[in-house]
């Protein structure tokens, strides 16, 4: 379902969120004007030794002072203030307030982990995500930030002012609506610190994914592919120390008559990528857009079964579900390819 | 005999009595599959032939004909049954897969079955329908979820709100798409001349418009399954709506096959495939691999037909049901057609037609309610279908939030089908499920068309007699109205699911 | 009204873009230039007539869907499935195109410069004379000529760059022809090889020289070059799978 997009400048040149939302409205016609969301990572280079921490707070409840004890025993808050927004008339209402923490977690309560920092930020985002009644952790990654809202993509642009922001990578979705569109949290982007995913698909395999990803303490409360995706990346590239080209080939294997025919080495790690990790292979159609802060992934099912377009103009990589939203961002753009199925395009910023 | 089972106990055995038979032969002359012949003086009978279509036993003029269905027992057993031994039998001898005719056998309760109707009796009066009004005409399309009015200087109030086009029914049942090749061409005139004499609708299914609907063309809605047979722009412009099936509560899941040996020269031409070449639907519309897909095909046709047709969308019901109608409603359609798991077939994999899918009536409460809860019950007129087989499935089916139903076995029956599950042999001797020309003329279209009208006027009185019991002149008043229904014997969570209260409640 | 009309349809919503296009034609017009396309989906949708329009531009999905005479020549790639289910006519594209090209095709030629995305001429099929073309310059992906039920498929591959899997899955009718060597393990099961002769040849030699003409290449390397022609191993590839209660 739906269409996304994606950009990147390898010299981490800002972009301000102007050309994005223009590229995501391109491809209005896969959406339903109930749901779009934007992330980019460098907007907060004031903060940039903080998690900045987007939480969406239903007004109904009383989560604020909830989150905030949270915060407080895990870590400190260094600012804390609602996200500026602008009404819009056209978004679906909610009581929901935008609200962000500039946040540092104290490493000390996760001992023994590698990553203690993000080991604090997922049990936090796990704790508040389905235990505050009226809280949602939307993202929670470093210089990054997820905008999202109930709506068309230049609607939802307009409410957050999405051009007074400057990042070096964005992503973002134009959601087309099958269940809760209410919600403002159900749109992607999803984001879990470093990561974060926008999905064009429905992976058939969820249940199997579900299974397998919650028996490693993440726990999915959106019921959303992104999320899966997100944490299931997560798990692969940082617990299990899996190559991001490694991890995605875990998730969109090659098929076994293919496998069959690679040289005896190539072979043995295809066939032990899928046996150790067959539960984490999604399934169905899809087309992801992944990225963390150092570089922007794309990848589509083995069976090829959804667009991908990816366009390089200069230090910016694009990818898109179709190449009119990359013409519109980028009309001079210089070259346009279709990758491969199950072939991740991987863009790296320069360090 | 190359296998170590040998023949398998009869199915059917046919007897005559011969007292009674004056040997007059129209057993031998109806029997397409071969039962009967004569040798000297006596008529032989091969009973491992019988379909059990009765042809013979209706033509017999002194009925002298028996049947008996399995004639010869198996140990009993309750988990080995008769089937799943004759299964293995038959797939241990042929490596494949089990292909079965019309729809479900399984043995599970039918819901419809323990829904009970209400009727007024003293706290509101019971409608008398000779006396008063009862409406069951029924508009399919999109309405439109507000009014904007404008008053003009003569204070007069106009309507400002375009109205999308909507199919108009005067009964709330239609004919559902079983296409010319899976039946003959007579068998649909029949039905095609029925939907017109009673204002209703008939489905082409996926073959194509034979020439000989074109004088029904206005009350026909033309299918585009994934297959695309039979589909350009003259056919989608002569259709009064476009139907795209996305899926078979027969099959969910899965596509169709019609083999080389229907596609005679005129099933060919209306398919626009050659002659005797396969013509194979694909499982998914190959355009169509996610919703946006689905609403780009829904308004590619919207296009090329200028806005000017409803577009309905059929789906199987399956798990998540309320979410693909949610998908559905959503893509620029004008009415969900949803086909439960009972759903009739020419032909199905056995295993999916008796495994795969949900009941009918629990996916058309659960689409009704995920519509009403996202606001998009207006965006969508809901048709149920799959085995709704009386007048009273038809008004459980409305009051569990469908707008009309579409019958497709009972509109066989009608035209003389004893269900013998044999359309796939291509030989029925009713004339419906093959195209051999004098099995084809044996359907009279001026008799059959009468048949199938009087079949949907009968329904039609009674859906107005049990209205007009339960106080309600006009259907839009029992749509979605789970209030006048009540379960019998269904447990706590299928009540919560079908939004039903149990009888006493 | 003039023979020719010219549209800017910038920023304009495919409705009312394919609405000017149906009436400059209802009017008389023979050629139509559509200019500043970006992403409009079903341009010349159920179309009728022998008009010929001229796209600059990128347009969208579903291009020439249902289409039935007029001529479309794009300078630009198309996205996906241009030609679905067309019944006549024919389409020129100066560049490449996305998934599912000639997806259902019923009759007409399409010609694409550069490369096709997965799954082109699925399910392209025939009837008496109407026998659906499919020429790419460039590369095509895999399951190229799935569920082929008929028509002419060609791949001129003239990058190099072919790369496809899975060629003619489930073909039952039609043939498809690539130029230069097919490896086995790249067809499906129930497409097999088969000798391109000389016949076939003359066959081709006229659609490869139209093919040629639109794009200014020299056709004769090309009519002469070694093909490897893909056909059904049977007009039943599924017979084998059921049997019957």
């Amino acid at each position: 379902m739906c269409g996304i997009f994606g950009v990147m400048d390898r010299r981490r040149q800002m972009m301000d969120g102007s050309g994005i939302r223009q590229a995501l409205s391109m491809m209005n016609e896969r959406g339903s004007g109930e749901g779009a969301g934007y992330v980019a990572y460098g907007i907060y280079p004031e903060y940039q030794d903080c998690y900045a921490l987007h939480v969406f707070f239903d007004n109904a409840h009383d989560g604020r002072a909830v989150v905030d004890a949270m915060l407080e025993a895990w870590g400190t808050i260094e600012h804390d203030e609602a996200i500026p927004t602008y009404d819009q008339p056209n978004l679906r209402a909610t009581c929901t307030t935008p609200w962000r923490y500039f946040f540092v977690p104290d490493p000390s309560l996760a001992p023994g982990s590698a990553s203690p920092e993000r080991d604090v930020i997922t049990n936090l985002v796990m704790q508040i995500n389905t235990g505050v009644p009226g809280a949602q952790v939307v993202s929670s990654g470093m210089n990054v930030g997820v905008f999202k809202a109930s709506g068309w993509p230049e609607d939802v642009a307009n409410f957050y002012r999405i051009e007074d922001y400057e990042g070096y990578l964005w992503l973002a979705h134009n959601r087309y609506t099958t269940n809760n569109p209410g919600r403002w949290e159900q749109p992607d982007p999803f984001n879990l610190h470093d990561w974060s995913v926008v999905e064009n698909g429905k992976v058939t395999s969820y249940g199997t994914n579900r299974r397998y990803i919650e028996s490693f303490g993440y726990t999915c409360s959106l019921e959303t592919d992104s999320e899966l995706i997100t944490y299931v990346i997560d798990l692969l590239v940082r617990r299990h120390g899996l190559d991001i080209d490694l991890a995605i080939r875990a998730i969109a294997p090659p098929y076994w008559k293919d496998i069959d025919m690679m040289p005896e080495a190539e072979a043995d790690l295809n066939r032990a990528l899928r046996l150790a990790y067959g539960s984490a292979a999604m399934n169905g159609p899809y087309t992801v857009l992944a990225a963390n802060p150092d570089m922007m992934v794309g990848f589509t099912d083995r069976g090829k079964l959804r667009p991908m377009v990816v366009g390089e103009c200069g230090d910016r990589l694009y990818i898109a579900s179709e190449e009119a939203a990359i013409r519109a961002m980028e009309p001079g753009v210089e070259s346009i390819t279709m990758p491969a199925a199950g072939e991740p395009v991987i863009g790296r910023v320069a360090p | 005999m190359n296998n170590n089972i040998g023949s398998i106990p009869l199915r059917y055995r046919v007897t005559i009595d011969r007292d009674r038979c004056m040997e007059c032969e129209r057993c031998i002359e109806n029997c397409s599959y071969g039962v009967f012949r004569r040798d000297g003086d006596r008529i032989l009978i091969n009973s491992r032939k019988c379909t059990a279509c009765h042809r013979c036993l209706a033509y017999c003029p002194r009925d002298a004909i028996s049947l008996e269905e399995y004639p010869c027992d198996y140990r009993n057993h309750p988990v080995w049954t008769r089937q799943t031994r004759e299964d293995i039998y038959n797939q241990a001898r042929t490596g494949k897969i089990i292909l079965a005719g019309m729809g479900s056998v399984s043995n599970l309760p039918v819901i419809f079955d323990h829904l009970m109707l209400d009727a007024s009796q003293v706290t509101t009066p019971p409608t008398d329908p000779l006396r008063e009004p009862v409406e069951l005409r029924t508009y399919l399309g999109k309405k439109p979820s507000r009014l904007e009015l404008r008053r003009n200087p003569g204070g007069d109030v106009e309507l400002a709100t375009p109205l999308a086009p909507n199919l108009m029914l005067e009964t709330p049942i239609m004919l559902g798409h079983m296409s010319y090749g899976a039946i003959s061409l007579n068998a649909q005139i029949s039905m095609a001349r029925a939907a017109k004499e009673t204002g209703t609708y008939m489905g082409t299914g996926e073959g194509g418009l034979h020439a000989g609907l074109y004088p029904y063309q206005d009350r026909m809605i033309v299918q585009v399954a994934s297959g695309r047979f039979g589909v350009n722009i003259d056919y989608l412009e002569r259709g009064a709506a476009i139907e795209i099936k996305l899926g078979q509560g027969a099959k969910p899941g899965i596509g169709g096959h019609l083999t080389g040996e229907k596609v005679s020269k005129d099933v060919s031409r209306t398919r626009m495939i050659p002659e005797g070449s396969d013509a194979i639907s694909p499982a998914p519309h190959h355009d169509i691999y996610s919703t946006e897909d689905l609403s780009q095909l829904v308004r590619s046709i919207k296009e090329a037909t200028e806005w000017k047709k409803p577009v309905f969308a059929k789906i199987a019901a399956v798990n998540n049901t309320a979410e693909n109608v949610a998908a559905v409603a959503r893509a620029s359609v004008d009415a969900v057609v949803i086909d439960g798991f009972r759903g009739g077939t020419g032909a199905a994999p056995k295993v999916f037609r008796d495994h795969v899918g949900i009941p009918l009536e629990v996916a058309i409460a659960s689409a009704d309610r995920e519509l009403s809860l996202q606001g998009l019950r207006n965006e969508v007129s809901l048709i149920a279908c799959g085995s709704i087989r009386e007048s009273a499935d038809v008004v459980k089916a409305i009051a569990l939030g469908a707008d009309a139903v579409y019958i497709g076995t009972a509109a066989l029956v009608a035209m003389g089908c004893r269900v013998c599950g044999n359309c796939y042999q291509g030989l029925c001797p009713w004339g419906i499920a093959t195209q051999r020309p004098d099995l084809v003329q044996r359907l009279d279209p001026d008799v059959a068309s009468k048949q199938v009208a009087n079949l949907i006027r009968a329904w039609t009185m009674e859906i107005t007699e049990l209205m007009g019991a339960a106080g309600i002149n006009s259907i839009e008043s029992l749509r979605g109205n789970r209030d006048r229904l009540r379960g019998y014997m269904l447990d706590e969570n299928l009540l919560r699911v079908l939004d039903v209260k149990s009888v006493g409640a | 009204m003039a023979k020719s009309l010219t549209i800017d349809a910038k920023d304009m919503h495919y409705t009312p873009l394919n609405q000017q296009i149906r009436e400059a034609l209802a009017n008389g017009a023979r050629e139509v230039t559509v200019n500043g396309v970006l992403g409009q989906r079903f341009i010349g949708s159920g179309l009728q007539g022998d008009a010929t329009i001229t796209i600059n531009g990128v347009p969208g999905g579903d291009l020439a869907m249902f289409m039935s005479g007029p001529t479309i020549i794009v300078h630009g790639n198309a996205d996906h499935a241009p030609g679905n289910t067309m019944d006549s006519g024919k389409v020129v594209i100066h560049g490449s195109a996305g998934d599912a090209v000639a997806h259902s095709m019923r009759g007409g030629t399409i010609f694409v410069r550069d490369n096709i995305g997965y799954r082109g001429g699925i399910h392209m099929k025939q009837y008496e004379e109407k026998r659906p073309i499919l020429v790419v310059g460039g590369a095509a992906r895999t399951f190229l000529g799935e569920y082929m039920a008929g028509g002419l498929l060609i791949v001129l591959d003239l990058n190099e760059t072919m790369d496809a899997r899975g060629i003619g899955s489930g073909i039952h009718g039609g043939e498809i022809i690539i130029r230069g060597d097919v490896d086995d393990a790249s067809l499906a099961s129930g497409a097999k090889k088969v000798p391109l002769t000389d016949e076939d040849r003359a066959r081709i030699a006229p659609v490869i020289r139209e093919f040629a003409g639109e794009f200014g290449l020299d056709p004769e390397p090309l009519i002469n070059a070694d093909y490897t022609r893909i056909v059904p191993a049977s007009a039943r590839p599924f017979a084998g799978k059921y049997t019957w209660e």
